[in-house]
C-alpha cells in the first residue's frame, strides 16, 4: 500500500463521480420507467413491445452499448448517462408494472367508489401499495448500474473504473484493487440500505 | 458509417475471423469451465448446511466485484494474453450457473422427494433421480444467464491482452473511427441477443411440457 494513502483525494473524487454517476442514472431511468410503467399497467400488448425493446437493451454488453453510442454522443459523461439509464430500464419497468398490477381490484374499487379521480387514485393508492416493489426495483439497477459504471471509465465517463483502468495500463495492482474493492463496497451498501428500506416500506404498509 | 464498417469487414476478412474466433473460443471455454465447476458445486453442497451457506456467501460477495476489476486483477496474477481472460470469464460465469443450480436443487418439491423417500431411495438415490432432473430447468437458466455475461465479459478481454471482438472498440476508441467502432460493437451485439434468443428458445421447447404440467 504506497499508492493509495498519497492519493486520498484522486480516490475520492472518483468514488464521488461513479456514485454521481450511478444515482443519476438509475433516476433517470426510475423516471422514464415510472411513466412507461403507468402507461403499461394497462396495455399489455404496448407492455409486451416496451419489454422486448428494453429486454434487447439490456443483453446488449456494455462496452458494446457505449460505442454504438459514441457516434452520436460522443465521448464523456453523456454516452455513459444514456448508456447506463437505458440499462437499468428493464428493471425498474418490469418491477414497477409488476407492482402496479398487485394492487387488489377491491381497493381500486373503493377509491373509485370514494370519487377519486385517476390521477388522485394513482398518486395516493397505486403508487404508494406499489412502493416496496419500486424500491426493489432501484436496489437492483442500482447494484448493476454500479458494477457497469466502471466500463463508462473507457468513454471517459469518470468514476472507479479510472482508477482500474491506469491500474491495467501501469500494471500497478494496488490501483485495480482499490478501484474493484471500492466499486464492491458500494454496491454492497447500497443492497444493505435500500433492502432495510424495503422492509420497512412493507411494515409500513 | 455503417457501410464503411461492413467494407472494413470484408476487405480485413482474416483479421475479423480471428477476433471473432477468439471471442468464441474464450466465451465457449469459460463456460464449460465455469459449468464443469459450478453444477458439481452445487450438487456437493446441497446437502451439507454449512458449507452450503459458506459457499454461497463467498458467492454473493463474488458477485457485487465489478467485471473490469475481475478480468484487470488477473493481469497480476496470471499476465496477459487469452488465458488470464478465460480464468477471469470462468470466476464471471460461476455465479449464476452456482446459485441457480443451488436454488433449483434446493426449492424441489416437498412431496415429490418425501415421495422418493417413501419409496426406499437413499439420499444419493433422491439426488442423483429426483432432484438433478427436476432441477435441470433451473440449471439451464442459469447457464443462459451466465452465457450472456461472458458474451458481455470476453468485450473486455482486450484491456488485458485477450482479443475478441472488443479489440475493434478498444482501437475505434483510441483513433475515434466510429466506423471501427461499428465493426466491434455491432457483433457483439447481434452475438448477444442471437445466444440469448437461441438459449431461450431451446429452453422453452426442451422444458415446454415440464413447466406446463
Amino acid at each position: 500500500m504506497n499508492w493509495a494513502p498519497k492519493n486520498i483525494p484522486e480516490i475520492l473524487t472518483a468514488t464521488w463521480q461513479h456514485l454521481v454517476l450511478s444515482v443519476s442514472s438509475v433516476l433517470i431511468g426510475l423516471v422514464i420507467a415510472l411513466i412507461l410503467g403507468i402507461i403499461c399497467a394497462r396495455r399489455p400488448r404496448f407492455y409486451a413491445v416496451v419489454l422486448t425493446i428494453t429486454g434487447i437493451i439490456f443483453v446488449i454488453p456494455s462496452l458494446a452499448l457505449f460505442a454504438l453510442l459514441i457516434p452520436w454522443l460522443g465521448l464523456g459523461t453523456k454516452p455513459a448517462l444514456v448508456g447506463l439509464s437505458s440499462y437499468c430500464l428493464l428493471i425498474l419497468l418490469r418491477n414497477v408494472v409488476t407492482g402496479l398490477r398487485g394492487v387488489p381490484a377491491d381497493v381500486l374499487d373503493a377509491a373509485d367508489g370514494m370519487g377519486y379521480s385517476a390521477w388522485q387514485r394513482l398518486v395516493r393508492i397505486e403508487l404508494p401499495l406499489a412502493l416496496p416493489l419500486i424500491v426493489s426495483g432501484i436496489r437492483i439497477a442500482l447494484v448493476t448500474v454500479i458494477g457497469i459504471a466502471t466500463v463508462a471509465a473507457f468513454i471517459d465517463g469518470g468514476g472507479l473504473g479510472t482508477i482500474i483502468l491506469m491500474g491495467i495500463d501501469q500494471s500497478y495492482t494496488e490501483k485495480i484493487l482499490v478501484g474493484g474493492i471500492l466499486t464492491a463496497l458500494m454496491a454492497t451498501f447500497f443492497d444493505l440500505v435500500l433492502s432495510q428500506a424495503e422492509k420497512a416500506l412493507v411494515r409500513w404498509r | 458509417m455503417l457501410i464503411t464498417a461492413f467494407n472494413w469487414i470484408v476487405n480485413n476478412q482474416p483479421e475479423f475471423l480471428r477476433a471473432l474466433g477468439q471471442h468464441l473460443v474464450m466465451s465457449g471455454v469459460s463456460l464449460v469451465f465455469a459449468l464443469a465447476i459450478g453444477l458439481p458445486l452445487a450438487v456437493l453442497i446441497i446437502n451439507r448446511g454449512g458449507l452450503a451457506f459458506a459457499v454461497i456467501n463467498s458467492i454473493n460477495a463474488l458477485r457485487t466485484i465489478p467485471s473490469l476489476a475481475i478480468l484487470a486483477i488477473m493481469m497480476p496474477l496470471l499476465g496477459i494474453g487469452l488465458w488470464p481472460s478465460i480464468v477471469a470469464l470462468t470466476v464471471l460465469a460461476l455465479p449464476p450457473i452456482l446459485l441457480n443450480a443451488f436454488i433449483g436443487l434446493r426449492d424441489v418439491d416437498p412431496d415429490a422427494v418425501e415421495a422418493a423417500i417413501g419409496m426406499g431411495m437413499s439420499r444419493g438415490q433422491v439426488l442423483r433421480k429426483i432432484r438433478i432432473p427436476l432441477a435441470a430447468p433451473a440449471m439451464f437458466a442459469g447457464a443462459r444467464t451466465a452465457a450472456v455475461q461472458v458474451l458481455a465479459g470476453a468485450t473486455l478481454a482486450p484491456f488485458i491482452g485477450g482479443g475478441g471482438l472488443g479489440d475493434f472498440i478498444a482501437v475505434g476508441i483510441s483513433m475515434m473511427d466510429m466506423s471501427r467502432l461499428l465493426v466491434g460493437a455491432i457483433p457483439i451485439a447481434i452475438l448477444a441477443l442471437a445466444t440469448e434468443f437461441t438459449l431461450g428458445l431451446a429452453e422453452k421447447i426442451f422444458f415446454a411440457e415440464r413447466t406446463s404440467a
